[in-house]
This record gives C-alpha cells, structure tokens and sequence, in this order.
C-alpha cells in the first residue's frame, strides 16, 4: 500500500527526521491561511497524489506571496495529473501540501528496499539527489552507496556513519546526517515497509539535514498489526476497479487489451495471458480468483469483467484441484444466470471430474466455446475477437 | 527415491483441528502420507480424526517421531508456529499460508541460523501448495490423482500452473519423483537453488522443471547454480510475458522492479546458463519429454 508525501513525512518526523514545516489543505482559502500560519515568504505548494515526478508534471508551484499560494492551490486541486508514473489517466489531486520553502546546499538521495537476494534491508544512497534512482544508476553509478542492514540486530551506529562519510558529508554534520538515515530505517522496520525513499535528503543553508521529499510503501500482509498506516489508504489513488476487486478478495490489475480473463491462481493467470500474447492477442486484466477457486469467487470476478468497457471477449480458465470441475462448473452456470454477457465467451478447465464440468456446461443454457488447453483456449478467445 | 518426504515420513499437522488442517489431513491420509497427529495448542491429549492432538511441536516429536510438519495457521501466527517446529526438530516444515508478512519471513530464516546445517529445517512456502512424491507421500493442498509417480523432480512458485505441468507430463506418460511448490512470496523459506541441489543428489530424479516468474533473483541464481554444479539437465518455463513493470502480479513476489527480473530477461539469462526454456506454458511437457528423449 502506498500513502501521500506528507503522510510519509509525518511518519519519519516521528522517528526523529526534521521535515519543513507545512501542512495539508483541501481549499485554496486554507491554503491561504496555512501559508499564513506558517509565516516566511516563500512557500511550496505541492499536489498529494501517489507518484513521484510531479515537479515535471506541474503538481509543485513555488510561490511568492499568500495569495501566489491560494492561486496554485486553486490550480492543483481537482486536477489530474499525468506523470511517467501514473499511466496515460493520471490521478487526481485532492488534497494539497503546502511547506515553507528551504534553501538548499546540497541534495541527496536515500532510499530502503526488501533486498530479496540476502533477505536483508538494503540502503542505497546517492550524493546525486533530485533525480530517480534509475536515472542515477544509469548516468551516475559511481555515486551510489549500498549498504545491506542485518534486521535480527538493526541498524548499527557504524554503518549509518558508514553511509554519512560515503556522501561526503563534513564531519561536523555527520550524526545529524546519521540520525535521519537511522530514523528512516527505523521506521522501515517498525512499520512493516516494503520501501522508504527520502528525494532529496537536504542539507540546509542553516546546515539543517531535511527530509524534503518521501514516498513510502507498506506490506499489504501485514496491514492487519498496523492499523495507523491502513487508516492513511487513499482509494481515490488507485484504480476504480482494482479497489472494487480487492474489497472482495480478487487480485485484479487493470491492462490495456481486450480479452478480459478469469483465473485460478497467479502463475496460471500469468501463463494464460502469455498464451494470449503469444496467440496475437491482448490482455484486458489479470485476475486471480484464488488457487482454491469458489463459485462465489467467480460470479464477482463476472461482476467485475462485465463492468469493463474494453473487454471484447472473456476466457475462463480455471484448474480444479480440492474444488473439482463439476462444482466449478455450476458457478458458472449460476453466476451467468445473473449476469447478462452480451460478448463471447471462452471456458476451459482442467483437473479433478473436467468430463463431469465440461458436461454440466454442454447441457445449460449458456452460450459459450469450449476450449480444452491452455493453447486451444488462447487461439479461441483471440478468433472470437470481433464476432 | 524422493526428495523431501517419502511414505515413512512421519507428518504431524500444525493447526489440526481447524476446518482447513483438518479437511487437509483427511485428503492427505487419504493419498497414503503418514499422518502421525498434530497440534493444537489447548487441546493436547485429546483425539482428532482418531489420531493423537499435542499441545506443543515438542510433545508431539518427542512421542510420535515426526520428522515433517504442515502448517494451517492463520497468516498472524505463522512465523511462531514455524519457527516452534524449527525449535522442535522438524527437518521438513511445509507453510501453505498466504499472507505471513515479509518481516517475519526474514525473522524465520534469521531464527533459524541458530542451527547447523545438519540440524537445519527446511521450509518450503509460504504461499505455495506444498510437496508431493507421487505414489508415496502429500504434504500440501494438490490434488494428489493428477500427478504420476516417475523421474522428473519439479519446483514452482505457483500452484495451479504446477498442476497444469504435472497434468500435462501425465498426459505424455511422464512421471514425476518429487512436485515442491515454493510459493509466490518475496521471501521464502526454500529457494529454487536450495531445491534443485536436492533434486541433483536424488537418485531417482532424472531432469528437473522449474516453472518460475516475474519478480526476484531466485530463477536466476537457480541458472548459474545448474550451469556450475549439476549434470542433470534443467527445463524452465517463465510466466509473466505480458506483466507490466512496477505492479505486483497476485503473487506478493511477483513484481519486476529490477534487471533482470522481468519474464524476457530472466529467460534469456537462463538460456545463457544452459538451462532448456519451455516457450510457452502449453508446451511444458512436450519440452521435458524431448529433453529426456535427448538424454
């Protein structure tokens, strides 16, 4: 799950990183006053959405008077932004963070990752801050820092030092500059993170080190024990039907093609849009009704198909294990008997009684193609496109 | 042979007497495993599907001699119940849950560095469905009648495209020693490397499938592992052609945020280790068989 920068920020202030002062606005009135509030002359008005590069975008407006501050706020909110992270549909601004503005000295960048090849948290530091982590891996590798912390013992004084000198901080900010990075793993490690990316790290003209930019991401597994973090998702920030889908329990991401799909388990839904590609087709979706499928798990997800307009043709493929085919089957023929299909539909299954399920299918109502591979499946429903 | 379990491993089942363990054990005893009793903290002493119930994984080694376990706990106190049969002497801990977060599967695999390697249990999963030695023994969720007893070992993240493979060996009289289902998270108790050294040093596995997919460095490292130390000849096939950069594919680990890490590259990188690629998931038995013809 990932949250708004200042969610982000307000978290590591917590763990002992100076952030600039600002806060979060929803009217250009109360930007207005916010800026007020927070004195100074000059302030950042920054558009909350879930992407980074938004400064590109248009979505971060210095300005140079209160009322420059309720302009752009009036500019930003409601808006949706386009960056090279959001997809062409961009996403929408609801909210506005409004921050005094800081003389910078220097730019950094850190961020904290899941390094899944030593089951480590890995640090990746860089004296290159401002531009993305692939940017600099591509123009400027020889900048970066990695250093692998051993979460049974945490994060050592040495190697936050370690990480300090690397960026050729002078000695007189190192611990500063080693509490923030300290403070960042901590909060990865308490709060079941999968990712914390301060860019920039600051330093100040008044030698202050800040954390001027963050996104972080959390563990969906482990949602249940962080109650504080689940509170911060925002739906209006993902995609209307993948929040549909996972409100009842399917794995569903959104694609660009036209052969929507129903399926068992990840690697088989995978492996079945492969076959698609393969067969000169597109994908509209993945989605995973569980390895362990259920009738009830599979009238949603034809819910969840026939509520997308790309959707041309529908393969359903599904391996019966523990559930055998014949019960799968009569969810199939239930959840049509409730939901209109009006585009072809392809259905092959597999597994445990499939002669049973192919049977149950032949003698009910539902207009359908029957497929017995993946392949055969695959060449049917790309056939079936335009019919 | 078989790598893993075969029919005298002793299984006990953590998490017993709750619907999931217990439909689970009854298909298992069923396909002939050899169910010894399980565990269900508060509860020990008494009978369950006329086998005994413990109240700790240590009381119920110390008077069965299990050597294997399950687990069906919720994804909350699965990292105590693995690491508790780590403790007890389990060798082989299958984890079937999906959801155990990715903190406590590091603070599992730290926990158990207190072992030697003799010592070490191995866990196979979270998130997977568990291992099969066809004809000897199920410790896991698979529907046992699909898959035939043979010489070909398979490792896989995902379930039902294990089952798609198995099915489709079956389909072409190929038969499998031993199907180990590693699961689709991010950190795993077993890696496909840790699987196939296994598999190498089994007699009665001939060639070895690996149905591997986007995200991690694990297919990968498995590659040059085959390519340096294994005479027996590997076949992969990669899902995930058509997975877009940066999103998560069902699987927790199923997310391609490196090189190297997306279906194109790692197949590739595999082909350079000499591993045979399966080019689609239709053909996965035919490619095995051809490869086994070839030997």
């Amino acid at each position: 799950m990932d949250i708004h920068e200042y969610q982000a920020k307000k978290i590591l202030a917590g763990f002992g990183v100076t952030i600039p002062r600002g806060g979060i606005v929803y009217s250009p009135e109360n930007a207005e006053n916010k800026a007020r509030e927070l004195g100074g002359s000059k302030w950042v008005v920054k558009a909350q959405i879930h992407s980074g590069a938004r400064g590109k975008a248009g979505g971060i407006i210095v300005c140079n008077s209160e009322l420059e501050v309720a302009q752009a706020t009036d500019k930003l909110l409601g808006k949706k932004l386009v960056t090279n992270q959001t997809g062409p549909e961009g996403k929408i601004v609801n909210r506005v963070y409004i921050e005094e503005a800081t003389d910078i000295k220097k730019e950094l960048y850190l961020g904290l990752v899941f390094d899944r090849s030593s089951e480590s948290i890995m640090v990746v530091a860089s004296t290159e801050g401002g531009m993305s982590v692939e940017e600099i891996s591509k123009q400027k590798p020889e900048t970066i820092i990695r250093s692998k912390i051993e979460v049974a013992v945490g994060m050592q004084q040495f190697q936050a030092r370690e990480i300090a000198f690397g960026l050729g901080i002078e000695p007189k900010l190192i611990s500063r500059t080693a509490e923030a990075i300290t403070g960042c793993y901590r909060a990865f490690s308490e709060l079941d993170a999968t990712m914390v990316e301060v860019n920039p790290l600051v330093i100040s003209n008044q030698d202050q080190i800040l954390a001027l930019d963050c996104k972080m991401s959390f563990d969906n597994n482990a949602l249940f024990r962080r109650n504080q973090i689940s509170e911060l998702r925002d739906k209006t920030q993902e995609n209307a039907s993948e929040v549909y889908a996972s409100d009842r329990g399917l794995n569903y991401v959104s694609l660009d093609g036209n052969i929507g799909n129903i399926i068992n388990g990840a690697g088989l839904a995978m492996a079945s849009m492969d076959m698609i590609k393969l067969a000169g087709g597109a994908p509209a979706n993945f989605l995973d009704v569980g390895g362990g499928a259920t009738p009830e798990k599979i009238v949603k997800a034809f819910k969840l198909i026939s509520m997308d307009k790309k959707v041309e043709v529908i393969l359903v493929n599904i391996f019966a294990g523990i559930n055998r085919c014949d019960w799968i089957a009569e969810g199939i023929v239930q959840a049509l008997e409730k939901i209109d299909i009006k585009v072809p539909l392809v259905i092959r299954l597999a597994g445990t009684n499939v002669e049973k399920g192919n049977k149950i299918l032949k003698e009910s109502k539902i207009n359908y193609i029957e497929a017995n591979t993946l392949e055969d499946a695959a060449n049917k429903a790309v056939k079936a496109l335009g019919k | 042979m078989s790598v893993l379990i075969d029919k005298n491993t002793k299984i006990i089942i953590q998490g017993f007497t709750g619907k999931m363990g217990s439909f689970h054990a009854e298909e298992m005893i069923k396909y002939g495993s050899n169910v010894v009793g399980g565990v269900t903290p508060g509860k020990g002493g008494s009978k369950h599907l006329n086998l005994p119930v413990f109240n700790t994984v240590k009381e119920a080694v110390d008077s069965t001699g299990a050597s294997a376990s399950i687990l069906f706990v919720p994804p909350a106190f699965a990292a105590d119940s693995a690491m508790e049969a780590a403790d007890a002497g389990i060798k082989t801990c299958v984890a079937i849950v999906d959801g155990i977060p990715s903190h406590d599967m590091i603070k599992i695999k730290r926990y158990m560095r207190r072992y030697s390697r003799v010592q070490k249990m191995t866990m196979i999963g979270p998130n997977c469905a568990g291992i099969i030695s066809p004809g000897k023994a199920m410790l896991g969720i698979m529907p046992g009648h699909i898959y035939k007893e043979g010489n070909v070992g398979i490792i896989g993240r995902s379930g039902t495209l294990g089952y798609e493979a198995a099915q489709q060996m079956k389909n072409l009289g190929i038969g499998i020693s031993t199907s180990v289902g590693i699961g689709g998270d991010p950190i795993n108790g077993s890696s496909f490397k840790d699987i196939l050294e296994k598999f190498e040093e089994d007699k009665e596995t001939d060639a070895v499938l690996m149905i591997g997919e986007i995200g991690g460095p694990q297919e990968v490292a498995a590659g040059n592992f085959a390519k340096e130390n294994m005479k027996k000849p590997v076949i992969a096939y990669i899902a995930g052609l058509t997975a877009p950069k940066g999103r998560v594919m069902g699987h927790a680990g199923a997310i391609v945020s490196a090189y190297g890490e997306s279906a194109v590259e790692k197949v590739e990188l595999l082909r350079e280790c000499g591993v045979k690629i399966s080019k689609n998931p239709s053909v996965m038995g035919e490619t095995v068989k051809s490869v086994l013809e070839k030997k």
